[in-house]
């Protein structure tokens, strides 16, 4: 593929992949995630590539029955992977195994469905043939994961075909930089990174700070444990986030761009490669792009791993080769940034919404959401909730529309909270939870959008452990360079180790709010300064978990391994001798067919006899 | 130690200061940690004064200056493996090798550490062993889990 020379050469290119591409024919879209790939999806890709060939049925040529085959990133229904959708008809087959390719190509060719794989909707039991009718996706509206399941994301041809560089062409024939920057201004994008800044007055600032040099970053330095959504995007489709870079860089002026990715996302990191090599080889990115006035480049850097590395001014300093250190704020790095220049930086879900808006127009974008947050919000919704996946939603749904329309509730037992944000939001309890979920709404109530991490928690989710588990984190990634950070989390996170250990005395949660409040105060950067929301939402909404643990020594959730103990069901135990075998301690003993007992001096409270237990005969208290 | 692998590691960058992390990454990728001798080297090469190597390779999760064992066990400590028990796993894991995170087993076999989040929340708790993904992993899976490794290949 030559370069192309002009926003009319690309529009051909269009046309033509149009009139080979038949939009009829059938493809099966094997999703390649990284959920997906864990579960075995490369294998079963493996095997349609073999089927589908064997039986003379590949290639992209027009005939009746051809059969395409395509590699696609992340579907969001992770739950359910190994995932394959058969389109146009988007029959939805999940959990596929290697040995299940024959059935599925057998019915490809005689246009019937394989019943035993289509997913069953647990609430009326009934199977479901199309993607778009699974409960999981039907309440969602994708608008940055459209394309998704769609597309194979290593070819650009793909990309185009869906429509891909139109907003780019658009820009580049009708519009100035102040158009775009008025457009994204009207259409009321906030950053989706977590902070929520409105990202065209950014954008605006960058534009006017002073500089024949800048840069353009995207931050895809996923950080927040449970948030996995910046990382599909990059996988599944990631010219939409070059595209919008390269809009971006168009809007302020920029020179050089950095995807800024976590190292732990190899096929992130692949995929972008790709995506750049496809760009750089059609005159997408490089000198005068598409025939116009803009060069414009951009590389990937890699991340080393420091969570603090997802705020601005320190992963500006990682781009620089330095350790991630956050620096006071103003100057902003839209005035000074990477090597001292004005940098424009945005989230991946905030780039990739940028050629949606171009294309489609702001009036149009800031119609979805509410009245101060516009558009769609990705989460990934995880933990205890029977859906496990990647949701994208209208801002202003429902925390309950969220967790049970689409997530399906709890597989057992009740939802007890439901903690956004990361380890700088807050948990937030059932009662709450029809509260519409957009920024200020999640802020009112002690917690962040953050970057969408969305976990739910049940009634076996203790909260004094979560709050440590997340102190700690924070305690970990703590740069170092503010006391108040530093020391603050520590003290923190002993305090919340003893409660959990049983050593809780009066005044521990008194004294935990205090130093959240000093921690919040005098840290420099969001990390310490938002780092309290999690201890001081699960004392707000969970106090008699606190107080249970530290008057009674008890943990409620039996969670707390200093403060449960592990007994056997004389009734229900029946003596298999399971346990015991499986006992590293050799804590528990017992005749065969006779009820076992534990020996809670030698128990470590390890769990296992619990996991291994067939009749529910152990139980913790 | 033989320069020339870190000098074809070095000809991938400008051999600017500010590629001493993409550098830093190759090397660690290439001998699994980071060795001395060739800190002093890209010290030298990069301009780089070594006390800034040091502060970089010990920031970071990603470096160590330690070898590593032949399989990085990789315990995902994400709050969706936290709420499914990924403790217990760790706790077990421990237990089993006799290790702690940061330590490689004397055999040279493996090495245990921690991460926050490897985004396979679906799969939770997930333990990752030399680069394959084991997901829902119970204490009791551990154990067969690891003989596999130990015998030769997952």
């Amino acid at each position: 593929m030559s370069r192309l020379e002009s926003t009319a050469d690309l529009e051909a290119l269009r046309r033509r992949l149009a009139h080979e591409r038949d939009p009829n024919r059938r493809y099966v879209a094997v999703c390649c995630g990284t959920g997906c790939t864990a579960s075995g999806s490369r294998d079963v890709l493996a095997a349609f590539k073999e089927e589908i060939e064997r039986r003379g049925l590949s290639g992209r040529m027009e005939a009746e029955g051809r059969v395409d085959l395509r590699r696609t990133g992340c579907h969001g229904f992770c739950e359910q992977g190994p995932l394959v959708v058969v389109r146009p008809e988007g029959i939805f087959y999940r959990r596929v195994k290697v040995e299940d390719v024959p059935e599925i190509v057998d019915a490809l060719e005689s246009g019937g469905v394989v019943e035993r794989l289509l997913y069953v909707d647990p609430t009326t039991g009934e199977k479901v043939v199309k993607e778009e009718d699974v409960p999981f996706y039907r309440h969602q509206q994708r608008l940055l994961l459209a394309n998704n399941g769609r597309i194979d994301p290593t070819d650009i041809m793909d990309y185009i075909a869906v429509g891909g560089y139109r907003a780019l062409s658009k820009v580049l024939d009708e519009m100035g930089p102040e158009d775009v920057i008025r457009e994204i201004k009207d259409s009321g994008l906030r950053g989706r990174g977590g902070a929520g800044f409105p990202t065209g007055i950014k954008w605006e600032l960058c534009r006017r700070s002073e500089g024949d040099f800048k840069y353009v970053l995207c931050n895809a330095d996923e950080g927040d444990p449970g948030a996995f959504m910046d990382r599909s995007l990059l996988e599944g489709n990631p010219h939409s986030v070059l595209e919008g870079m390269i809009i971006g860089a168009y809007a302020v002026g920029a020179r050089e761009g950095v995807v800024y990715v976590r190292n732990e996302y190899p096929l992130a990191v692949e995929h972008m490669s790709i995506a750049i090599e496809q760009a750089r080889g059609l005159g997408l990115l490089g000198e005068n792009i598409l025939g116009s006035e803009m060069s414009f480049d951009v590389r990937i850097n890699r991340g080393g791993g420091a969570f603090v590395c997802g705020e601005e001014t320190a992963l500006i300093a990682s781009v620089e080769g330095r350790a991630g250190e956050p620096r006071p704020r103003p100057p902003y790095p839209a005035e000074r940034g990477l090597w001292g220049r004005p940098t424009l930086i945005n989230n991946v879900k905030t780039w990739a919404s940028v050629p949606i808006i171009i294309n489609n127009g702001a009036d149009w974008f800031s119609k979805i959401g509410t009245k101060t947050s516009k558009g769609t919000m990705i989460f990934s919704l995880v933990g205890k909730v029977k859906n496990t996946g990647l949701v994208e939603v209208p801002m202003g749904i429902t925390l309950r529309q969220l967790v049970y329309d689409i997530g399906g509730g709890a597989p057992d037992g009740e939802v007890k909270a439901v903690q956004t944000g990361g380890p700088s939001g807050g948990c937030i309890p059932r009662e709450l939870m029809d509260i519409p979920v957009d920024y200020e709404r999640l802020a009112e109530v002690g917690s962040i959008m953050g970057s969408g991490g969305m976990i739910v928690m049940d009634e076996r989710t203790c909260m004094v452990d979560v709050a440590k588990y997340f102190v700690s984190i924070l305690e970990d990634e703590s740069c170092g360079k503010c006391t108040s950070c530093r020391e603050g989390l520590r003290q923190m996170r002993k305090i919340l180790t003893d409660i959990t250990e049983g050593r809780g005395k009066e005044g521990d949660i008194e004294l935990l709010e205090e130093l959240a409040e000093v921690v919040a105060d005098a840290s420099l950067c969001a990390l310490g300064g938002t780092a309290p929301n999690p201890v001081l939402s699960t004392i707000k909404y969970f106090r008699e978990e606190y107080e249970a643990h530290i008057r009674e020594k008890r943990c409620p959730a039996g969670v707390c391994r200093a403060l449960i103990r592990y007994t056997i069901l004389e009734d229900v135990c029946t003596g298999c001798g399971l346990c015991r075998r499986n006992c590293p301690q050799g804590a528990i003993s017992g005749e065969p067919k006779k009820p076992h007992k534990i020996d809670q001096d030698k128990c470590i409270r390890c769990g296992i006899c619990l996991d291994v237990c067939r009749f529910g005969a152990v139980k913790v208290e | 130690m033989e320069m020339a692998e870190v000098e074809e590691i070095l000809g991938r960058y400008e051999g600017e200061p500010g590629d001493l992390i993409p550098v830093l990454q190759d090397v660690q990728e290439r001998y699994h940690y980071l060795p001395e001798e060739v800190l002093r080297y890209i010290s030298g090469r990069l301009h780089v004064p070594l006390s800034q190597i040091y502060h970089v390779a010990t920031f970071y999760n990603a470096f160590s200056l330690q070898p590593k064992g032949k399989y990085t066990i990789s315990v995902c400590m994400g709050t969706a493996c936290h709420v499914r028990g990924a403790p217990t796993i760790l706790e077990s894991l421990q237990r089993i090798l006799g290790i702690r995170p940061g330590e490689t087993t004397p055999d040279g076999m493996f090495s245990l550490e921690t991460v926050h989040c490897l985004g396979a929340c679906a799969l939770g708790p997930l333990v990752v062993i030399g680069g394959d993904y084991h997901g829902r992993m119970t204490p009791t899976k551990l154990d067969a889990v690891l003989r596999r490794y130990r015998k030769g290949g997952g």
